[in-house]
């Protein structure tokens, strides 16, 4: 199968496919020698030629995360036959989410529906283990709509509001 | 010995606590909040009572509600662990009146303690050394400038009643002191309901170590070595470690002697750690007791071999202390590591949330005292601390390759954590050549780390991330859900939006 693949903003082509038991593996045109096995969810144990490594993944809301070793990588994967993810390639146009990075509770709003942010600005404070962290809005625009209240509790990855 | 002991506590020290009660054969009664009922510690309780919604105000600091349980499960002790009740002379009174055995030192004691200022009157009674400064809360700026000009600037403005950082000013010029001086009283008054402030001598640069010791009900009072807590964030401590770098036998000694003068200047029983300031030439200064287990207590139970613990709850059973300062051995060294559920890359803000991977580390000289597990949501309510990694080797360098090798196998997934500062931490020079003081991490974070873009690492995980998509983990965007369903029922015309969609661009 063919996978469009994104590691921290660098695209790569991978072809990926398993016959008779053994993977074949082309990495942007490259041929690799692959193996892996999946030893627990979120867990890979992969051989490329016979170099080992411990692949973790994690995902919080829609971000997903590799790590190899203690580094860590933003990943986003597409099969370029889909039309889904395309569309969410980051450029900054368009109506933009603010999401909560953790849960916690909005104890206040700093912005108003119609209001003119900056990149940069505080939308909302959200407040988690005893701490206050302000929610900054990722571009300039108007807020188009704010989606929660002062006092509610939200979970990570909760809409805030979207700036347009 | 007690055949119960109520834990009023949570998260890893109840849990470490109750492992004690476990070893001893003592039955281990707990209380949680009504966010807590999954928690680890109810999970290994034999009993386990809830006690309220979240607000530590209105369940693990309620003093009522842990007694009712205290009576209604006859427990015949109650172990406070850290913060929370532990300090509060108050309850440690409570628990007398009402006939349970609180596990921790008398309301008198604490009470002798609890002021700074007050516990510093009683120790220069005893002979301790102290900062020069005021042994009294200020009366007056003109109090407070007299005293300033004759200690030499520059000099630090301390909360009587503060701990972490809260009512603290430093001063470097006396044109600094008046505004100081009313933001250190009116943030202690914020913080602790009592705007006094006493006035010291800057200490710039020191190190900070404690010194641990245990007293029994019948007079003896040992020391059992030092602990170096120099790694602070905020005047919080991140990394603790035994023994120090710099304390040599001699010093120790002359140490522990003053730390058992103090504890019995205050007719203190049970563990307690007396804190010190070290300046530069490895003078040391009482700075405060603390009256209660320590979060690092680990440290010292690797290097003496003792279980503090244990001592705890035998001391509070009445039995003598088992050994003589003479047969106290220290032997090794140990480092420990605060893993806090907090973010490195946003300025430490805590991160609750899910634990949806635990890989925890083993193996040779690792100790973990955890209070989490894979699946549990951490809650947003308390106190950060997740677990706590202690490494131990014969000697310092083995402790850190210890730890080294500990935290390459340590993952914690869902929620962000410190991990990532201790692995920069082992690795960085003045660390390793013990080069320690309480502003060495601070600086060490305003050094911007290179981060060398590792190719071949990136390359693993664009191969692993179609692995995972091909093994069936959930991948978004070729979530095994909508991505093949999708390629099932409509693969020709997507592959044909996209290719179309490529050549407009």
């Amino acid at each position: 199968m063919l996978y469009d693949v994104t590691i921290d903003g660098k695209n790569y082509r991978l072809d990926l496919n398993r016959a008779e038991g053994r993977w074949s593996c082309r990495l942007d045109g490259r041929e690799l020698e692959v193996d892996a096995v999946l030893a627990r969810p979120d867990v890979l144990s992969l051989r490329i030629g016979n170099m080992a490594f411990e692949v973790k993944s994690e995902r919080v809301a829609n971000d997903l995360h590799l790590w190899v070793g203690s580094t860590r990588f933003a990943v986003e994967v597409r099969d370029p036959r889909s039309l889904r993810g395309r569309t969410r390639t980051g450029d900054d146009r368009g109506p933009k989410k603010i999401v909560a990075p953790m849960p916690g509770k909005v104890v206040r709003l700093l912005v108003r529906d119609g209001d003119e942010v900056e990149q940069g600005a505080g939308v909302a404070v959200v407040e988690a283990m005893k701490m206050q962290n302000e929610i900054k809005s990722p571009k300039k625009g108007t807020v188009q709509k704010i989606l929660v209240s002062e006092g509610a509790a939200v979970n990570a990855g909760d809409v805030l509001a979207i700036v347009e | 010995m007690f055949k119960k002991i109520l834990i009023a506590n949570r998260g890893e020290i109840a849990v470490r606590v109750l492992r004690a009660c476990h070893e001893m054969g003592i039955a281990a009664v707990v209380v949680y909040s009504h966010v807590d009922r999954a928690a680890l510690h109810v999970r290994k309780a034999d009993e386990a009572y809830p006690i309220g919604p979240a607000a530590a105000s209105e369940s693990y600091l309620n003093i009522p509600k842990i007694l009712d349980v205290a009576r209604r499960s006859h427990a015949d002790a109650i172990h406070p662990g850290y913060g929370f009740l532990s300090e509060n002379a108050k309850f440690a009174q409570a628990c007398v009146d009402a006939g349970v055995k609180f596990i921790g030192p008398t309301a008198a004691a604490m009470n002798a303690m609890g002021s700074k200022t007050r516990a510093r009157q009683a120790m220069e009674k005893a002979g301790v050394p102290f900062v020069p400064g005021t042994s009294r809360g200020l009366e007056s700026f003109d109090e407070a400038r007299q005293v300033a000009e004759r200690i030499g600037y520059p000099v630090m403005l301390k909360a009587a009643a503060g701990g972490g950082g809260k009512g603290m000013r430093l001063v470097y010029a006396p044109d600094q002191l008046k505004s100081s001086l009313e933001a250190a009283r009116s943030e202690a008054e914020r913080s602790f309901g009592d705007s006094e402030v006493y006035i010291e001598k800057a200490i710039m640069n020191p190190r900070h170590i404690e010194m641990q010791v245990l007293a029994d009900e019948h007079g003896s009072t040992v020391y059992l070595g030092e602990r170096e807590c120099s790694l602070q964030r905020r005047h919080q401590k991140v990394m603790e470690e035994a023994p120090s770098p710099i304390v040599d036998p001699d010093m120790r000694r002359r140490m522990g002697e003053v730390a058992v003068r103090v504890a019995q200047a205050a007719a203190y029983t049970n563990a307690g750690t007396v804190e010190f300031l070290v300046d530069q030439q490895r003078n040391f200064y009482f700075l405060e007791m603390n009256t209660r287990l320590q979060v690092e207590h680990p440290v010292t139970e690797l290097i003496t071999g003792l279980d503090l613990v244990h001592l705890q709850i035998r001391i509070a059973a009445g039995e003598k202390l088992p050994f003589t300062q003479d047969e106290v051995r220290i032997r090794g060294h140990a480092i420990e590591c605060r893993i806090y559920a907090e973010d490195p890359d946003n300025n430490y803000f805590p991160s609750p949330g899910k634990i949806t991977l635990l890989l925890a580390p083993s193996g040779p000289g690792i100790r973990r005292d955890s209070g989490m597990y894979e699946g549990w949501n951490v809650p947003i309510d308390y106190d950060p601390l997740l677990a706590k990694l202690i490494g131990y080797g014969t000697d310092r360098d083995q402790a850190i390759s210890r730890l080294t090798r500990a935290f390459s196998e340590y993952f914690v997934g869902g929620i962000k954590t410190n991990i990532s500062l201790f692995r920069r931490i082992l690795r960085d020079a003045d660390f390793r050549a013990a080069k320690l003081d309480t502003g060495f991490l601070d600086r060490m974070l305003k050094r911007t780390e290179d981060k060398a873009v590792d190719s071949k690492s990136a390359d693993v995980a664009a191969i692993a991330a179609g692995m995972f998509a091909e093994l069936g983990a959930a991948v978004p965007g070729v979530s095994n859900g909508s991505g093949r369903a999708h390629e099932a029922t409509r693969p020709a015309s997507n592959w044909k939006s996209a290719s179309r969609r490529e050549a407009l661009q």
